[in-house]
Parts: structure tokens; C-alpha cells; sequence
């Protein structure tokens, strides 16, 4: 490789809120006093939160400084996987700020809201027509709350058979959110192993099909990067037992305008707008995490549903089989308006967004395979998993790779996920980078494979160039110190 | 597509690469049984110009303030953001990264939440707070689950008097677990009445919210004993507006093992109703029973201060089925919102902010009493009060919409026994004139 995209720059130090400012500074501006002062009962009345008192420009320049702390998708390619960390478009946030949208109270009666209840309900018809399932609800607040409320459906539907059914099968691949979505709704998790093509088989998947068991929670394209190929007989299977089929759609980004999820034989599908549809990641959220079902299942949904009556939009309590609600309101909208704004700008093109995410991958797959330790080599879709195998003579580690990525500008990997792929390195590019930065990205990796013979140090004490060196995890948890 | 890098060449010297002849070839082996039979029915792709006269369309289409005088909360309030916040929030930096795992580039994320969960802490008055939860209403659902954790009984008492959406969210989060819910009635001064709570020790948790959904700040000191004592249970302590704990005293000042609301009222608008923020604190010897992330501070190699995520055994990613929570992607920009609002106010500003809200709500309440208005609830309020309308109102609320005015929210549709019931609100966005405007109209 040429050049490096990371480097040295000035960095600020910065102090901790309250280690700065002055009492009686103010960054607010205060809209005017135009009542007298009410009286206060004194029992009842508190000294206020101990706040330092700043000034704007002390607020700026605080959170400027941070922020530089910070890389994001804006700053660097940040392959992510299992997170999909695409451009945000910037519109999106232009519309996601429109005063109609942004300042509407959710109380507002229908007459009054009919252009924000029309986007709930034609943003849930595009879902559906994207996954190829029936009917949706926007509510659930991120993935997890997705899973929670397709495990609340299982748990419904199979009262509403007249049975109790205790357990649930969940691959050994999936996301540590899987098992805990199913225990909170009281299933016990069957952990179900993949075969050595790093896929699910359907005997396997049958031989543990019981009647006690709810069903299958799947991850596809599953959590290696791969199409879990037996998902029909794997369903078939689920169903003959009188189970119900759940799929993690968090890496649905691989397969739109391809895959008919329905056909698929999956019964609730949950997608991360976060995701696949391209609103920011936040640092940690929010995110949104819809839940697609067959009309089946329709039924069992969250409510209110927005439902349309003619040409008017209304809100719909009447669904007596409902699971009931998982937010105040109606979800996360903001993020809702931003997916929304998304598809309509990529509109029928969404396809091409999944084959050049699944291009990307594969490049990287083929640039890397004869240096690292590649587990499963066969056609990856939107990430591939390599491992530290071929570093472990010069004991180097998927930790020192990842580390030493940071030098180069690159952010890591998800590296140790999927749990079942010893010292995992999960890459996911997604359609947003360029050639010209993927081969940036390959350069760099072989430049690091070369450092790991040749100069293992270099790997160890990585990153030279980030803010701070590498951080004591261990003394953060053994004395914890949670708050200043 | 500007989103999209590639130009024909490059995808064609890519497929070469990995040895395809078109870009079909890479979903070759989906089976036809998995494929869609149609193309996908979406339209064609808008253009930005297009995309924006859609939206602003949409968008005009929602009552809103100035042109609607809006006296209506309930657990989405309307405060002034400064632009300072909504400019910084958007700084690629913060608001493209994701979950800080590589704590060494995520210092700003990592550094920003540490300052959040000390904010909370200092707001609610308790040791600890986490980075955030979904909302307000799953908060308090896993507040409650907490509880059950923590004393390992499984029936919690819910006030009447806690938000009516808050508490159909805890009935679904506890609905098929098995745990018990028992409703707390509230009593004519709007407060609840913990009176039915003798003799119940069976309880894991009492929840209480404060102030309340009919506005009314709870008398938590009195319930201290009643929950702590009689029922040994854990106190629950949701809200809606934390603005009041600028003003009122905080929950853990009077009691609270548990803290959990919402913090939209922090400096994130209404959006119709989310993305919105669940703040959660609770009492040091709880920490490692909380769901959620939690950031905390240590050292680099080179001894210099940093922060990184911490006490991970609670969480999903490593405990599976036995974690405290399945939360994994939570809040994040939206608790950097109210970091930064919180640090915008400061104490003075805080302080001073809550008492607007209060004599604004306080000099309405006085203006409606003067005019004949009845104030059914006579306990304490912070920004939100109830008052009853004459039979008949719901003619008068329709009448005063169609002039721009949208008086409460009508109550009956949560609570069947208070037909012509209104929940009253106002912030320092209510300007005396209109307070004034309300006045007249609903006392003609």
C-alpha cells in the first residue's frame, strides 16, 4: 500500500463536565418570566440536581473535542459485522427534523396527524412488500425488543391453541439477544449446533422438535456470513411439530429484492432499521426494530395498528388477540421517518444495495483468504469470518489485529462473535464503500499479517495512533466506577 | 445512485476477482424455493428535491405550535432545544459511530455516556445510573423485573396512578412470565392510596410515579414506611417530566431503590412520541441485578484516564439466557441529547427552568379556579393538572379545536370514572397570552 489513511493529528484534552465551568454560567436561554411566582409547599420542595453551570461556548467546545475522540461511518469505513454500518444518508435527518414531524405530539387526534399515521402505515406495506410477509408492526424500539415481541407472539399463539409450550430452539450461532428475548418471555433455550457447512440441518432440527418446544428462533443469512440453505426443510420441520418459525433479520441487508422471507417458510421475521435501512447508529442507538408476519399472526401484533379507512388513516385498538404494547407510543418514529425517507429514495434500486453489500464481502473474502484462516470457504453473503489461526505461531492475536486496523484508520471488525468460530474476525464492508477504500482496507490487512511475522511487537502495543493506548478492562470491573 | 460508490468498471474488475461472471452469480446457491417470484413493487427512486416536497408535504399536514395553542403533555412535553444541541448532535463523529466495543476510537461516545449515567445519578439522587433504556414505559417494566430479581417474590403493586400506557407496556413485558400485578387505587387528592397495601408482604416491588400522570407531585416520603417496612418490598419510582426534580426533591432523596421514567423532556422533541429516552438508576448494592450497559472509568497503558464499557457479565452478549436484560442497541444519541441539555442548563439553569413551569402551570390553575373551573385533585402539581369540565365538554373541547386550541387531553378514554376529566399542561412555551386565550374560552 501507498499511504495510510490513519495518522497523527492535534487532539485536545478534555475535562469531564463537572471539572469545568463556573456557578452562575448559563447555556440556556431562558424564555421570559411572564407569571408571578407560585408558592412552593417547603416539604415537598428539593435543592435541584448538582449541575456545573457552563456557557455555550464551553457546551461546543466540549462536545466538539469529544466528538473527535470518536470514529464513525462519516470519519472511516467501519466494517462492523453483524452491524451494518452504512452511509446515513443526510437527508433523512432533514426530513426526520420537518416541524410536522418532529414537534407532533403522539396524543394528537387523527385529524390532526393523518400525514405522520400515513407514513406508519405505508412504511409497514413497504416492509411487507420487501420481506414478502403480510403485515407489520413499527413499534418494537430496536432488535431486541423485535425478538422479545416475536417471542411474546409465540407465547400467544400457542395459547390461543390451548397449550403451553416451554422451550425454544435457537441455533449456536445466534446473537447472545436471541436466548434472552426467549428467557424473558419464560422459554428455555435448546441450543441447536450447525453442521460443518456452518448451516443449520433439518434432521437435526426435527430429532429436537418436540411438542413442548415453541418453535426456532434463526439468524438468516445466519451470524457467519452465510444463507442457511435448509431453511424450508428446517422450517417444515418446525411447523410438522406445531411450531412456529422466528427469523432474526438483522442481517437482512445481504438478501433484498432476492429472498421472499414467506417462502422461506418463516413466520415472524424482525428487521433493524439501524441496519438495513440506513438510519444512524447514534452511538448506541436509538434504532428501531419492526416485526414482519404471516397474516396468520396478524392477529397477535402490538397495538394501536394504524388501519386505513377509505383515504383516512386511524389508529386501531380493535385486536383482541394482541400481545399488547412494548412502547408508550408508537415506537421509535423518528427513526421510523428516516427508513421511510430511505426507501423512497432508493426506491425499486433496493436490490442493488444487497448485491454490492454481498460483492463487497466476497472481494474481501478472495483479497485476504491465502493470509488468514478463512473457517468456512464458500460464498459468503454481506460479511466474511476469518480467524487469527495462521497469527497464533508468532503469538498474535484477533485482539492485536484489531487494534493494530485502528493505526491504519480502518475501524475493527466484530471480533469473538460468533462464539462458536475460535478468535473470530467477522468483516461486513456493506454497499456504501468504495473500491478504491475496500482495497485501503485489504492493503491494510496484509500489511498487519506481514507485521504479525515480522514485527509482532508492533501488533501488541496497538494502537500507536488513537487517542489512548489499549484500555484495563479488568480494573474497570473490579472496581467499578460507574458515575464522577 | 449517490449512496451507492460503484461505476460498471469496478463492480466488472471486482466479479472478476471473485471469479463471477455477473453479480447473480453470488446468490446462486439461495435455493428457488427461498427466491421471490416478482421483483420488488416500490417506485422509482425520488430525487432529493422530490424526497423533500413529499416530506414537507407529509409534515404540513400535523397541528402544530404556533398555529395550534397545544396544553397538552401526558408524557410528551414540549420544551425549548437549544440549536446548540440539535447542531452538536449532529456531528458525524457521534452520530455514526455505534456501541463503543473498541473503547480506544470511541472515547467521545465512552466519555459522553460516563457524564450521562453522572447526570441521571445526580437528577434522580442515586448511586447508579445505566446508558439508557428503550423508553420511559420499558423502563419501568424492567424496573419491575428487577425487583422480582433482586427479592426474588413475584408480585409487584402498580399505582393507578402511573401513566395508563406505562402500565399496559409492564402488563405485556410481565404477561408471560407468571408474575403478579395488583393495582394501587389513587384517592381523591389524586395521590395514591397505599391503604390497601396492609398486610401485603408478598410484594417485590410497590411502583409509584411522581409527579404522577394527573400531574399530582406523590407524597413518597409518607409511603416510605408502608413499602420499605410493611410490605418489604422495593420502592419503584417512574416519571415522565424529570424537569420537576429541578423543583420537587428527587426519588432517591425520598426513598427510591429504583428510578425509571422518561427522559424525552430532556431536550429530544416529541417526534410523535419517540425515539424517546428510559433514564434508570438504582441504589449501589443493586448494580450488578440492572439490566442495560453501563460505562465506567479506568486507565490506558500509559496510566492516562479513560472510559470503556464495564460489567458485562449482566448483559446478553455474554450471559445469553441468564442476563439481567436481552437490551442491546439502546438510547445512545438520545442520552447524548440530554447529556448535553442537562450540561446546557446547569443546576442554575435547571433550577431556575423548573420553577418556570411551575408558576406558569401554577398561575393557569389559578386563572381557571378564579373562572369557575373545578380543580378535582387537590395535592401538589408541576407542569400538568387535571380540572373537570362542566357535563357535556367533550362539545367544547371539538369547538375549541376547530379554533386551534387543543385543551387537554380528554381523560374518560383511561379512566371510565373521569368523564370530563382534562390533563392540562404547560411549559415556558406557553406564553401568557395564550394561557390567558385558554381562560376565556373554557370559562365562557
Amino acid at each position: 500500500m501507498t499511504s495510510s489513511t490513519g495518522t497523527t493529528g492535534l487532539i485536545f484534552n478534555e475535562p469531564l463536565l463537572w471539572e469545568m465551568g463556573a456557578k452562575g454560567r448559563m447555556g440556556f436561554s431562558m424564555p421570559p418570566r411572564d407569571v408571578p411566582k407560585a408558592p412552593v409547599d417547603n416539604q415537598l420542595a428539593g435543592d435541584g440536581p448538582d449541575f456545573a453551570d457552563l456557557c455555550e461556548p464551553d457546551i461546543v467546545r466540549h462536545y466538539t473535542r469529544l466528538s473527535q475522540w470518536n470514529i464513525g461511518v462519516d470519519s472511516s469505513m467501519y466494517p462492523l459485522g453483524s452491524c451494518t454500518m452504512k452511509y446515513n444518508p443526510k437527508t433523512n435527518e432533514r426530513q426526520a427534523a420537518l416541524p410536522g414531524i418532529a414537534t407532533a405530539h403522539p396524543f394528537l387526534p387523527s385529524d390532526h396527524c393523518q400525514g405522520v399515521l400515513g407514513l406508519i402505515y405505508k412504511l409497514e406495506q413497504m416492509l411487507a412488500e420487501v420481506t414478502g410477509l403480510d403485515a407489520v408492526t413499527l413499534q418494537p424500539a430496536a432488535g431486541s425488543q423485535g425478538e422479545l415481541t416475536g417471542m411474546l407472539i409465540f407465547y400467544a399463539y400457542h395459547v390461543s391453541q390451548g397449550k403451553r409450550r416451554t422451550k425454544v430452539l435457537i441455533p449456536d450461532t445466534a446473537h447472545g439477544t436471541n436466548p434472552a428475548s426467549a428467557a424473558l418471555c419464560g422459554f428455555r433455550s435448546v441450543p441447536v449446533p450447525s453442521n460443518d457447512q456452518g448451516v443449520l440441518d433439518a434432521k437435526i432440527v426435527s430429532q429436537l422438535m418436540d411438542d413442548e418446544t415453541a418453535g426456532i428462533m434463526v439468524t438468516n443469512p445466519n451470524t457467519l456470513g452465510l444463507f442457511e440453505d435448509n431453511i424450508k426443510a428446517v422450517a417444515e420441520a418446525v411447523h410438522a411439530k406445531g411450531g412456529l418459525v422466528y427469523c432474526d433479520g438483522a442481517n437482512f441487508n445481504a438478501v433484498m429484492g432476492v429472498v421472499d422471507v414467506a417462502r422461506c417458510g418463516v413466520d415472524i421475521l424482525h428487521l433493524n432499521l439501524h441496519k438495513t435501512f440506513s438510519t444512524p447508529h447514534g452511538g448506541g442507538g436509538p434504532g428501531a426494530g419492526p416485526v414482519c408476519v404471516t397474516r396468520d399472526l396478524a392477529p397477535f401484533l402490538p397495538v394501536p395498528r394504524a388501519v386505513k379507512e377509505n383515504t383516512r388513516y386511524e389508529w386501531s385498538e380493535n385486536f383482541p388477540q394482541s400481545v399488547g404494547k412494548l412502547h408508550a407510543f408508537y415506537g421509535n418514529f423518528g427513526i421510523l421517518v428516516r427508513a421511510y425517507s430511505y426507501i423512497l429514495s432508493l426506491g425499486n434500486h433496493l436490490q442493488q444495495v444487497s448485491q454490492y453489500a454481498v460483492l463487497n464481502a466476497n472481494y474481501i473474502k478472495e483479497g485476504l483468504k491465502d493470509i488468514f484462516h478463512l473457517p468456512y470457504d464458500r460464498p459468503c453473503m454481506h460479511e466474511c469470518i476469518f480467524t487469527d489461526k495462521l497469527q497464533q505461531p508468532y503469538k498474535i492475536t484477533t485482539l492485536d489485529i484489531a487494534k493494530r486496523l485502528m493505526d491504519y484508520g480502518f475501524h475493527p471488525p466484530t471480533i469473538y462473535f460468533p462464539l462458536v468460530v475460535s478468535g473470530a474476525i467477522m468483516i461486513e464492508p456493506t454497499e456504501s464503500e468504495s473500491k478504491d477504500t475496500i482495497d485501503g482496507f485489504i492493503a491494510a490487512m496484509r500489511q498487519i499479517a506481514k507485521e504479525a511475522a515480522a514485527t509482532p511487537e508492533l501488533l501488541r502495543l496497538a494502537p500507536h495512533f488513537a487517542k489512548l493506548k489499549r484500555l484495563d478492562e479488568t480494573r474497570a470491573a473490579r472496581k467499578p466506577c460507574l458515575c464522577g | 445512485m449517490r449512496y451507492l460508490p460503484h461505476t460498471p468498471e469496478e463492480v466488472e474488475a471486482m466479479l472478476s476477482t471473485v471469479g463471477a461472471g455477473a453479480i447473480e452469480d453470488l446468490f446462486a446457491h439461495i435455493p428457488n424455493a427461498c427466491r421471490r417470484t416478482k421483483p420488488l413493487a416500490l417506485a422509482e427512486p425520488l430525487s432529493e428535491w422530490e424526497l423533500d416536497r413529499h416530506m414537507d408535504g407529509l409534515s404540513g399536514t400535523t397541528a402544530i405550535q404556533p398555529e395550534y395553542m397545544i396544553f397538552m403533555g401526558a408524557g410528551s412535553y414540549d420544551h425549548h432545544i437549544p440549536e446548540a444541541i440539535k447542531q452538536l448532535l449532529r456531528r458525524g463523529e457521534i452520530f455514526t459511530a455505534y456501541t463503543p466495543y473498541q473503547p480506544e476510537v470511541s472515547q467521545g461516545t465512552l466519555q459522553i455516556i460516563y457524564e450521562y449515567q453522572t447526570l441521571v445519578t445526580r437528577l434522580l439522587g442515586l448511586g447508579v445510573a445505566n446508558a439508557s433504556m428503550y423508553d420511559g414505559a420499558s423502563a419501568l417494566a424492567e424496573a419491575l423485573l428487577m425487583a422480582v430479581r433482586v427479592t426474588r417474590k413475584k408480585r409487584v403493586a402498580v399505582s393507578r396512578a402511573i401513566h395508563p400506557l406505562y402500565r399496559r407496556v409492564v402488563q405485556t413485558y410481565l404477561a408471560p412470565t407468571g408474575f403478579e400485578i395488583v393495582e394501587l387505587p389513587f384517592g381523591p387528592d389524586g395521590r395514591t392510596d397505599l391503604k390497601s397495601l396492609q398486610g401485603a408482604d408478598e410484594l417485590a416491588a410497590v411502583a409509584l410515579q411522581s409527579p404522577n400522570f394527573f400531574g399530582c407531585i406523590e407524597d413518597l416520603k409518607a409511603m416510605d414506611q408502608a413499602v420499605h417496612t410493611d410490605a418489604k418490598a422495593l420502592m419503584v419510582v417512574a416519571f415522565t417530566e424529570p424537569l420537576a426534580y429541578g423543583l420537587f426533591k428527587s426519588p432517591g432523596a425520598l426513598g427510591a431503590d429504583i428510578a425509571c421514567g422518561e427522559g424525552q423532556s430532556l431536550g429530544l422533541p416529541r417526534s410523535f412520541g419517540g425515539p424517546g429516552l428510559g433514564l434508570f438508576a438504582c441504589r449501589n448494592q443493586h448494580v450488578r441485578s440492572m439490566p442495560g450497559r453501563l460505562v465506567g472509568q479506568t486507565v490506558d497503558g500509559d496510566g492516562q484516564r479513560g472510559f470503556v464499557l464495564t460489567l458485562s457479565t449482566r448483559e446478553q452478549h455474554i450471559r445469553r439466557e441468564k442476563a439481567t436484560s436481552n437490551i442491546c442497541t439502546n438510547q445512545g444519541l438520545c442520552a447524548t441529547a440530554a447529556a448535553m441539555y442537562m450540561a446546557t442548563l446547569g443546576g442554575t439553569g435547571f433550577r431556575e427552568l423548573a420553577r418556570l413551569n411551575y408558576d406558569k402551570a401554577g398561575y393557569l390553575k389559578n386563572e381557571l379556579q378564579k373562572g369557575g373551573v373545578q380543580l378535582p385533585f387537590a395535592a401538589p402539581t408541576f407542569n400538568e393538572f387535571v380540572i373537570r369540565l362542566d357535563e357535556g365538554s367533550k362539545r367544547t373541547y371539538r369547538q375549541l379545536m376547530a379554533k386551534k386550541i387543543i385543551a387537554g387531553l380528554p381523560l374518560d378514554k383511561f379512566y371510565s370514572e373521569l368523564e370530563d376529566h382534562y390533563l392540562i399542561c404547560v411549559t415556558e412555551t406557553s406564553p401568557k397570552a395564550d394561557m390567558d386565550i385558554l381562560v376565556k374560552e373554557v370559562t365562557a
